[in-house]
C-alpha cells in the first residue's frame, strides 16, 4: 500500500458499477477521521407513488413490477397483499402456495445474479463475471445454468420472466396444471445440487473483517422461513403487524439522494435483508440448508456484511427446497383468483424481497381508485445503514490508498445488493481528505 | 464479426431512467451470454462490469428515457460516441412509464413522493431517447423480448438490417394458436393495436393484451376503442390502458385522452 500521511482527503466514486441503477458515494477524512459519508443516489426519480394515484386497485400488480426489473414479483405481491388487505381478501391454500413459489423463482434468479454477477468478482479482483468465466468458467457456467432454472420457474407461473403478466388481485389469471409443475420437478432437483456446489464455493472465500450492530428487521412466518407474509419482528424488541409499520417506521428526505431515508421511529437506522434474515429466522430453515450453513460455518449470530453472499447461497438453497415441497404438495385450484369485492379502506402488505422488507402501502375510495400510495423499497431502509458501514470500513482501512479504499468501499455497498432502481432510485465514490 | 482491423466490436450498454429490465434481458440470454461475450468487448455496461472501455463504441444500446438536464446532455455525449445508436424497451423508445408525468404538472407528483422537492432537478417530461439524438434502431417493449435483442446485436454487428416484423399481437396469438379472448370471451384485449414480440403472451394465460410492446405501425386504435367499448370496457378504463408503459407514443398518447380524440 502506498500511503502516504496526507492529512485530508475525499474519496468519490463517480459512477458505483455492479449495482441496479444509479448512485455515487462520497467520504470526507479529517486528519485521519471519517467525517461525512454520503451514499448519493442519483437515479432520476420516476414518481410511481404520484401516478398510482386515480388508477384502479386491479393496477399496481403491472404497474409496480415497473419499478424494479430484478425484483418485479416482490413488487407484485407487496401490491397484492397490501390491496387485499384494503379489500378484506384473504389469499390462502393452493394460490398462497403458488405466489410463494413464484416468489421462490425470483429468490433464485435474483441471488444468483447478485452473488455472481454483483459480487463475487470483487472477491477475486476482477471486473465482471465474464472475467470471472475466463478463470473459472464452470462457476459462471453454473450460474447461468441455475439462473436460468429461476426464470424458467418465473415464466411457467408467471408468463415472463421480467414483469410476469400472470398476477392479479386476488391470485392468478391461470394457474398451472399438477403435471406442468411435476415436469419441472427434475429441473429443480438439478439445482439443488448446484445451489449446494454454489454455498461451498462462496463459504470458502476470504472475508474482509467488519461487525456491524444496526438494529435487524425482517418478516417472520409461524412456520416458514418469512417470504410473502409475516409478522415484521427486529432483534430490538419490534414485533408488529404490516398495518403497525407506518406507527414504527418514518421516510427522510435528505438533501444527497433521490432515494429517502427510512428510519425506525424510536431508534433510527436498522438493517433489512438477508443479514437480518437469517438472524431472526435461522430456527425456520429447512434441514438441507441449515445443514449447508453449518458446513461453512455460517451462524445465526453473523453480522458481517460481506457474509451476506454466504446468506444468499444459503437463502438459494432454502428456497429451492421448499419449492420441491410446494410442487408436490401441488393440487390445482379450482378458481385462479377471488374475487374481490370492491370499496374503499386502507391496506398495507410487507413481503422479503431478495434485498429486504418492501412495504406497500394504499388507500382506496369506495369505487375502487387509489387515493394515495406508498411504497417503501428495501434500498430506501438500508440507506442509512450502509452510509454506517462505509464510515465503519473506511476508518478501520484508512491505511489504505485512495484506490484500495475506493475498492473496499464498492463492495461494502455491493454487500446490500442496493437495489438502486428500486429506491427510484447507482454508484460512484469521492473521498475528500482534508 | 470481427471488424477491419480485426479487434471485436465494442458493446456498450447505457441506463437512462428505468427499471433494468430491458438490460437485464440481456444477461438473461443464458444459453449465449458467453458466447456474445466472447464475440464482442464489452467496453461499458455497469450493470454488469466495473471495467470502463473508453469510446468509440461500435453499438450502443440505451435503456432508459431523458427526464433531467444532466442525462439530455448524456444522451448526446453517447451518440456522439456511437456508430450504431439502438434504443431497448419502452421506456428509451417511447418515454416509458414515467411519462405519465408529461400529462400532468410534474409539480404536484414531486409533492406527493418527497417532501422537500427543492432538493430534487428533474425535468417535467420524459421523452424518448429519439426527441433527443438520431436512432438507428428501436427495439420495443417493456421489457423487450431477448429474441429480438439477439436478433438486433447480431444484425448491427453483421452490418444488416434486423429482422424484426412489425405486425400486431393477433398475428402471432394465431401462430401460437390461442383463442381469441376478444371474441370468445369477451375480453377487452389492445392486441389488434400492439406492436408484435411477445409472442400472444398475455391471451396464452386467458388475460388480454394491455400493450406493453406499443403500438404496431398505422394502428387503427379507434375501431379498436369501439371493440372494446362493445365489450362492455368503460370509458376511463379504455383512457387507462392505453395510458401505462407506452403512454407518450403514438397514437396511445390521443387514444388515451377522449377530449383530444377527434
Ligand atoms: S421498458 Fe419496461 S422493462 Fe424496460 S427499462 Fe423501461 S420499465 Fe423497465
Ligand atoms: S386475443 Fe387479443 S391479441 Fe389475440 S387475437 Fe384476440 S384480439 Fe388479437
Ligand atoms: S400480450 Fe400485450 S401486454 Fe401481454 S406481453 Fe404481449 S404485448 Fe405485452
Amino acid at each position: 500500500m502506498t500511503h502516504k500521511a496526507k492529512p485530508s482527503r475525499t474519496l468519490t466514486t463517480e459512477e458505483l458499477a455492479r449495482v441496479e441503477g444509479e448512485g455515487a458515494m462520497r467520504v470526507e477524512i479529517h486528519e485521519g477521521t471519517v467525517g461525512r459519508v454520503e451514499l448519493n443516489i442519483y437515479e432520476p426519480p420516476r414518481f410511481f407513488e404520484g401516478f398510482l394515484r386515480g388508477r384502479r386497485y386491479s393496477e399496481p400488480p403491472d404497474i409496480t413490477a415497473r419499478i424494479c426489473g430484478i425484483c418485479p414479483v416482490a413488487y407484485q405481491m407487496s401490491a397484492c397483499r397490501a390491496i387485499e388487505d384494503a379489500l378484506g381478501l384473504e389469499v390462502n391454500g393452493q394460490l398462497r402456495e403458488l405466489r410463494r413459489l413464484l416468489y421462490c423463482a425470483e429468490w433464485i434468479e435474483s441471488h444468483i445474479l447478485h452473488i455472481h454477477f454483483l459480487h463475487l468478482p470483487d472477491f477475486f479482483g476482477l471486473d465482471s463475471a465474464i472475467d470471472l468465466a475466463g478463470i473459472n468458467r464452470p462457476a459462471v457456467e453454473r450460474a447461468l445454468a441455475l439462473k436460468k432454472i429461476g426464470n424458467e420457474l418465473l415464466e411457467l407461473i408467471g408468463g415472463r420472466a421480467i414483469h410476469p403478466i400472470n398476477v392479479q388481485v386476488g391470485g392468478f389469471y391461470k394457474v398451472p396444471t399438477r403435471r406442468e409443475l411435476l415436469a419441472f420437478r427434475p429441473k429443480l432437483e438439478h439445482a439443488r445440487d448446484m445451489a449446494a456446489e454454489v454455498v461451498e464455493l462462496v463459504g470458502g472465500l476470504d472475508f474482509p473483517e467488519l461487525e456491524v450492530d444496526h438494529e435487524m428487521v425482517a418478516l417472520r412466518h409461524p412456520t416458514e422461513y418469512a417470504i410473502l407474509d409475516g409478522r415484521i419482528i427486529s432483534d430490538g424488541g419490534l414485533d408488529i403487524t404490516d398495518q403497525e409499520y407506518p406507527e414504527h417506521f418514518v421516510e427522510e428526505h435528505v438533501e444527497h439522494s433521490t432515494a429517502l431515508h427510512s428510519r425506525i421511529r424510536a431508534r433510527g437506522t436498522y438493517l433489512v435483508g438477508p443479514l437480518a434474515r437469517f438472524r431472526l429466522n435461522f430456527d425456520r430453515l429447512t434441514t438441507v440448508a441449515a445443514d449447508a450453513a453449518g458446513a461453512v460455518g455460517l451462524t445465526a449470530d453473523c453480522s458481517n456484511p460481506f457474509r451476506s453472499i454466504v446468506v444468499r447461497a444459503v437463502e438459494t438453497l432454502d428456497v429451492i427446497e421448499v419449492g420441491l415441497a410446494i410442487v408436490d404438495a401441488y393440487d390445482e385450484p379450482d378458481r385462479p383468483y377471488l374475487e374481490a369485492t370492491i370499496g374503499g379502506g386502507t391496506g398495507h402488505g410487507a413481503t422479503e424481497a431478495p434485498r429486504g422488507l418492501l412495504y406497500h402501502r394504499y388507500k382506496l375510495s369506495d369505487d375502487g381508485v387509489i387515493t394515495d400510495a406508498v411504497i417503501t423499497p428495501p434500498t430506501s431502509q438500508n440507506q442509512a445503514a450502509i452510509e454506517d458501514d462505509l464510515t465503519r470500513y473506511v476508518q478501520a482501512n484508512i491505511g489504505l490508498d485512495d484506490e484500495e479504499l475506493r475498492k473496499g468501499a464498492e463492495v461494502t455497498i455491493r454487500n446490500h445488493d442496493p437495489c438502486i432502481s428500486c429506491a427510484t432510485h447507482f454508484l460512484d465514490l469521492t473521498v475528500v481528505r482534508t | 464479426m470481427n471488424n477491419r482491423s480485426g479487434s471485436r466490436p465494442k458493446l456498450a450498454v447505457w441506463k437512462f431512467a428505468s427499471c433494468d429490465g430491458c438490460q437485464l434481458t440481456l444477461l438473461d440470454c443464458e444459453d449465449e451470454l458467453l458466447e456474445v461475450a466472447g464475440r464482442v468487448e464489452i467496453a461499458h455496461f455497469l450493470e454488469a462490469s466495473s471495467a470502463r472501455v473508453a469510446g468509440p463504441f461500435d453499438l450502443s444500446l440505451v435503456e432508459g428515457s431523458i427526464t433531467t438536464a444532466h442525462d439530455a446532455d448524456r444522451i448526446r455525449k453517447v451518440r456522439a460516441e456511437s456508430k450504431s445508436l439502438v434504443t431497448i424497451g419502452a421506456c428509451a423508445t417511447a418515454g416509458g412509464i414515467q411519462a405519465l408525468r408529461n400529462f400532468t404538472d410534474v409539480d404536484e407528483f414531486l409533492s406527493v413522493v418527497y417532501a422537500t422537492p427543492s432538493f430534487l432537478s428533474t425535468l417535467g417530461t420524459s421523452t424518448p431517447i429519439s426527441d433527443h439524438v438520431p436512432v438507428d434502431f428501436e427495439l420495443r417493449g417493456c421489457p423487450i423480448d431477448k429474441r429480438q435483442l439477439l436478433e438486433v446485436i447480431g444484425a448491427f454487428l453483421a452490418g444488416r438490417k434486423p429482422n424484426v416484423r412489425d405486425h400486431c399481437v393477433c398475428v402471432e396469438c394465431k401462430q401460437r394458436g390461442n383463442p381469441c379472448v376478444l371474441v370468445a370471451h369477451g375480453t377487452p384485449c389492445l392486441g389488434p393495436v400492439t406492436h408484435a414480440g411477445c409472442g400472444g403472451l398475455c391471451p396464452a394465460f386467458n388475460r388480454g393484451c394491455y400493450g406493453c410492446f406499443g403500438p404496431m405501425e398505422s394502428p387503427n386504435v379507434e375501431s379498436l376503442i369501439g371493440a372494446l367499448t362493445e365489450v362492455g370496457m368503460p370509458a376511463e378504463d379504455v383512457d387507462r390502458v392505453f395510458h401505462t408503459f407506452n403512454a407518450w407514443s403514438e397514437p396511445f398518447r390521443t387514444a388515451g385522452r377522449r377530449e383530444e380524440r377527434p
